[in-house]
């Protein structure tokens, strides 16, 4: 059966160009980049170019470019490093609804004594800059914000909340893993000191990561070993991984000026599931959001009973129900928005990619119009005769932390 | 991914028995639903039976749900299971019939199968007019208040399928799996079963030995097996602390030891007594006797 994937805000498809520049770096360049002969020194240019390429596609200076294993490592060294710099400030500020890389080290941080505050998003998952104002003190060491979230693709006013940041004396951190690729990034002029990107969410490989670090940071490493990446990361090098990323950054670089068609192609998605199934509406703000992402709540019926029905048809999407995850509570971010339950179980994330042709998104409208028929004949909340569907299961109690 | 069975896929894929039965007026029939679940909880399962009054039988069983692939599947599972069944023997349906129908379920989707039995007790309870006990209203009974589940559900659900953590637990009913202020509550319930289940099944052990015998132990079997136990499983542990234990002498139910080393001057030596010998006495021997020191 032909694959239609439309998860790419889960991870991507490896270019094949990036494969091509990969594989001789698996094969016959197999040197040290850190050794002294000429073997591992071509290596060692290689992984030059690479950072070159991160560097513009980042607008930013290569030496303010260091490679991670992924965007976890570098979500993990930007908080620890930004805390350790100014450890006399004991107060971080988030958002509710960051990736649990990020959730799960702040709590960690406030185990420890550190206070955070988690800003809330509205019904269509934006932040709210008075919030903010109002949280941030002197004793701020840290902001920490995803620039567009993965599940909704909501995309934050990022250079507003780095003004607050700034004005406040604190640290500004953004995991922009998902807009690497998507969004223009400068770094040029911009309130960011450190920001993630990971390689597999912009058609590099698995494994492989950039924590960007605005030069003069005072900068802590988090791994400690040799002299690797100007002693700021120990370990050897990814080579493959980061000449993958290389490539993906060159080509990405090049693509944004088409991302338009993505747009395109999520609107026809998008408008064509609204138009041909009653009781279903976007997740997320309408126009602040990522090109390539769409979130839609199909009411009275279940998001794993969607995915599996998708999967029947070879498509691959992602849903925030708690059925999907192996956890008992449906996405953190969704319920931090507030949607009511009936919503809130029936979410599907499609998210588009490059690749992603117009056939594939008319494979969806085809075949979804049945699926959510289907689901909803069987659910007993679609033709609530009994009255089942009482006013406590229509809202969220309390909003997710 | 899930890892589901063929049976579940197909049953998700082709469900049997969807849908709700009419209540016609039929002589000599009833139609009557049970439900459980909620929107929130994120399944629900409406069960409709049609049942022959006279015979007391399920004639006909239909489903509606709003859940995931293996909700679908143990609803579909659960009116096959139970077509042509009697009420009676309907209620003997335990959720680990349901999925063992389904050739298994993973751990973390037990809680569908639970909500199959449920909704059979409560379309079945509702047609004879049986109040199914609602906890909310008395404080202290509803352990997981983010699922609304009360401790004999939990208490249930435990015994039934032999649960040991509280992960499991969370797995089969959901409780603990919101807010996790109950995990605690769950931990204490699980080890309390689990403690009676201990002096049960000691208690049946013995009272079977005595019946299959068909008389009670001689004084020689008595004593003979309290040394047994005293020497093969108590010595060993207060030896390892630096303590002994001796028999004295039995009279009736009464065992005499004598405590020694470590265990004659210790402060705790009634703990020990109590604990470490007659328990294990109790469980190994006899359930009536009772352990002094001379």
């Amino acid at each position: 059966m032909t694959v239609i994937y439309l998860d790419n805000n889960a991870t991507t498809k490896v270019d094949p160009a990036v494969i091509d520049a990969m594989l001789p770096y698996l094969s016959e360049y197999y040197g040290n980049p850190s050794s002294m002969h000429t073997f591992g020194g071509q290596v060692g240019k290689a992984i030059r170019d690479a950072r070159s390429h991160l560097a513009q596609l980042l607008n930013a200076e290569e030496s303010e470019i260091i490679f991670t294993s992924c965007g976890t490592e570098s979500n993990n060294t930007a908080i620890r490093t930004a805390l350790a710099a100014q450890p006399d400030r004991r107060h971080i500020i988030t958002t509710q609804v960051e990736h649990p890389c990020v959730l799960n080290v702040c709590k960690q941080f406030e185990k420890q004594g550190y206070t955070v505050t988690y800003l809330s998003v509205d019904r269509q998952g934006q932040i709210d800059l008075l919030e903010l104002e109002a949280a941030i003190t002197g004793n701020t060491a840290l902001v920490t914000t995803m620039y567009a979230n993965n599940e909704t693709g909501v995309v934050f006013p990022i250079e507003q909340i780095g003004a607050i940041a700034k004005a406040a004396g604190a640290i500004f951190h953004v995991d922009a893993v998902q807009v690497a690729g998507k969004l223009p990034l400068s770094m040029k002029d911009s309130t960011i000191d450190l920001l993630t990107i990971s390689g597999h969410k912009l058609h590099a490989p698995k494994g492989i990561g950039v924590l960007y670090v605005r030069r003069g940071f005072r900068f802590r490493a988090f791994l400690l070993g040799g002299h690797q990446e100007r002693g700021r990361r120990a370990g050897t090098e990814n080579v493959p991984g980061i000449i993958g990323l290389g490539k993906a950054a060159e080509i990405a670089n090049f693509e944004l000026k088409y991302m338009h068609r993505e747009t395109r192609l999520r609107d026809r998605l998008e408008q064509g599931l609204l138009s041909r199934i009653a009781d279903c509406e976007i997740n997320g703000h309408p126009t602040q959001r990522l090109p390539n992402t769409t979130n839609i709540g199909f009411k009275y019926i279940e998001g794993e009973a969607i995915l599996f029905s998708l999967n029947q048809y070879g498509i691959c999407a992602s849903s925030g129900s708690a059925c999907t995850s192996g956890s008992l509570e449906p996405s953190h971010v969704l319920r931090a928005m507030g949607l009511p339950y009936t919503i809130l179980h029936g979410s599907i994330r499609f998210s588009l990619s490059r690749f992603t042709t117009e056939a594939e998104v008319d494979r969806v409208l085809e075949v979804m119009p049945g699926i959510v028929n289907r689901l909803r004949e069987l659910s007993p909340f679609t033709s609530d005769a009994a009255g089942w569907l009482q006013e406590r299961d229509m809202t969220i109690a309390g909003a997710a932390t | 991914m899930w890892d589901y069975t063929e049976k579940v896929l197909d049953l998700f894929y082709n469900p049997k028995n969807q849908g709700a039965i009419a209540a016609d007026n039929e002589s000599g029939i009833a139609v009557v639903f049970g439900e459980v679940g909620s929107i929130a909880c994120g399944d629900a399962l409406r069960l409709h039976l049609k049942i022959e009054i006279a015979q007391d039988k399920i004639l006909d069983a239909r489903f509606q749900t709003f859940g995931c692939t293996s909700a679908i599947a143990s609803s579909s599972a659960l009116t096959e299971l139970i077509k042509g069944l009697t009420l009676d023997e309907a209620l003997k349906i335990t959720n680990r019939e349901i999925a063992d129908y389904l050739g298994g379920l993973p751990e973390a989707k037990m809680h569908c199968s639970v909500m199959g039995q449920e909704a059979l007790e409560a379309a079945i309870y509702k047609y004879r007019g049986i109040e199914v006990e609602h906890h909310e209203e008395e404080e202290g009974a509803l352990v997981c208040r983010c699922f609304g589940i009360s401790e004999p559900k939990i208490r249930r659900v435990i015994i039934e399928n032999d649960l040991t953590t509280v992960e499991q637990v969370s797995n089969y009913i959901k409780a603990g799996g919101g807010c996790g202020s109950c995990l605690a509550g769950i931990e204490d319930l699980i080890q309390a079963i689990q403690a009676e289940k201990a002096a049960t099944s000691a208690r049946v052990n013995a009272e079977l030995a005595i019946v299959l015998d068909d008389r009670p132990l001689t004084t020689l079997q008595k004593i003979n097996l309290i040394q047994q136990v005293l020497t093969e499983e108590v010595r060993p542990v207060l030896l390892a602390d630096g303590g002994d234990v001796e028999l004295y002498d039995v009279k009736d139910d009464v065992v005499q030891v004598i405590l020694k080393g470590a265990c004659g001057s210790c402060s705790s030596s009634t703990t020990t007594l109590k604990i470490a010998i007659e328990s294990r006495l109790k469980e190994r021997v006899l359930p009536s006797l009772v352990v002094e020191a001379v």
